[in-house]
């Protein structure tokens, strides 16, 4: 073990974790490799996709992009959090009712960038949701359904389906 | 090449004097990296030529916006997210909080800071033309002092910048003087979310019974650094909209413009397009 490694402690989805890294080590592969939290995937690597976004003292980031030691003290929130005691939190719930997940690997990205979208904003509109979900790529190219998930997590489903419909009428 | 984390040392010494002092001690040999939306790609990449990094983030004395009576004032560890909240950068300086909201996305803006953007240098910044076009004035801190510089001197070619091997970035100073004034800022990208724009044009002006005084012309992407177009400015000062001057316009932007054939675009493409956004500013303020 290298006398360059840091001692760092964070904070993931509650419990507090120290362990001993490479403090460029990026917080992504922390989080995977050596805290063996897998949901929080790897896309591109550069910050491009939002596939590894996970939320860090409040705010969404690219995991990917931090090198662990700047998130040195941090509480972070990974998409294993969401879930309490084996009840899906309301947003993976939706996600399943609306068909908002396909090959599953940008599925923890879109869960948590939702998740901030609505801790700042809890009844967004489609442009509101659009926007905080344009840093998440879904190379199944299934944005409408996961918009829609968004949507009915944030008004609940038979409000989701108004607004689609408002939505088709507009368009007409 | 993927990058690996035991071939750079990190450290963060957690206050802003630690990091002057670092930097006066070993002129040259560390690397500041603030929210690492730049540094952190090279690394995957296995192209980050920084054996030695130290931290600037959680640094509170450069996370600042302060508002004094002739000017707002940006520590450059302000993130994108920071100037997008600030009520009033939304009122006075509504272009920069546009150009704000044009980084990369939610994730990048709230890691990516306004010095970052600047220290990095490339000719595509979001945040540069509007910065250009408010005159912002750049500090820059080190262990010997404090110096005030305008921001349209700090590119000093393609990647580099005026800041001496100890100095830091400390902050961005905004005039409060662009209430009445026209603004412009436009970005063409190849889509709205995380494209690298490119050509972006900025622009304020004073406009008086018709007559344009004040003008300032930023452009990003036109340039081996974001730059203002002294020459194109010209051309309009003291002039009247008309289709004459703004074709006289025109003619001195495709002149003055030094793009390139890139990935993402070609010269003439840039030039065109840019002439184009001249064209739509200026009709506005006719």
């Amino acid at each position: 073990m290298s006398e360059c490694w840091s001692r760092i402690h964070i904070t993931v989805n509650g419990e507090d974790r120290t362990f001993h890294v490479p403090p460029m080590k990026r917080l992504l592969d922390v989080l995977r490799e050596d805290l063996h939290l897998t949901g929080t995937k790897e896309g591109c690597g550069e910050g491009e996709c939002g596939s590894c976004s996970v939320r860090m003292n409040g705010e969404l980031v690219n995991s990917c992009l931090v090198p662990v030691l700047q998130a040195e003290g941090a509480s972070i929130e990974t998409v294993e959090g969401l879930a309490n005691a084996g009840e899906l939190h309301p947003l993976q719930q939706a996600f399943l009712a609306c068909g908002g997940a396909q090959c599953g690997i940008c599925t923890p990205g879109m869960l948590m960038a939702a998740t901030q979208l609505l801790a700042r904003n809890p009844h967004p509109d489609m442009a509101e949701i659009r926007e905080g979900l344009a840093g998440n790529l879904c190379r199944c190219t299934g944005f409408k359904r996961i918009f829609e998930s968004v949507l009915a997590a944030a008004h609940g489903p038979d409000d989701a389906a108004n607004r689609e419909t408002e939505q088709a009428t507009h368009a007409r | 090449m993927r990058g690996n984390a035991e071939a750079h040392e990190l450290i963060a010494p957690g206050s802003l004097a630690a990091v002057l002092e670092l930097l006066a001690c070993a002129p040259g040999e560390w690397t500041p990296i603030a929210g690492g939306t730049e540094l952190m790609v090279a690394h995957a990449a296995g192209r980050l030529d920084a054996p030695k990094l130290v931290s600037l983030w959680g640094i509170a004395d450069l996370r600042f916006i302060r508002t004094t009576p002739d000017r707002i004032v940006i520590g450059a560890g302000a993130t994108f997210s920071d100037l997008r909240a600030h009520a009033g950068i939304a009122a006075e300086l509504p272009l920069l909080a546009r150009a704000a909201s044009w980084i990369g996305s939610i994730a990048n803006q709230s890691r990516a800071t306004l010095g970052g953007n600047l220290v990095n240098g490339s000719p595509a910044a979001d945040s540069s033309p509007a910065l250009l076009a408010y005159d912002a004035e750049v500090e820059l801190l080190s262990v010997r002092g404090s110096r005030r510089m305008a921001y349209a001197d700090f590119h000093t070619g393609y990647k580099r910048n005026a800041l001496a091997v100890d100095e830091l970035l400390y902050a961005v100073h905004l005039p409060r003087r662009f209430g009445q004034h026209i603004q412009y800022l436009r970005k063409v990208g190849t889509r709205r979310a995380m494209a690298i724009s490119k050509v972006a044009l900025g622009a304020t002006a004073r406009v008086v019974d018709g007559v344009l005084s004040e003008i300032r012309l930023a452009a990003a992407s036109l340039a081996p650094f974001p730059a203002r177009l002294y020459q194109t400015e010209a051309a309009l000062q003291c002039q009247i909209v008309t289709a004459e001057t703004i074709e006289a316009a025109r003619q001195a932007l495709l002149a003055e413009a030094r793009p390139i054939d890139d990935i993402r675009s070609t010269a003439d493409y840039r030039s065109q397009v840019a002439a184009n956004l001249l064209k739509e500013f200026l009709l506005q303020s006719g």
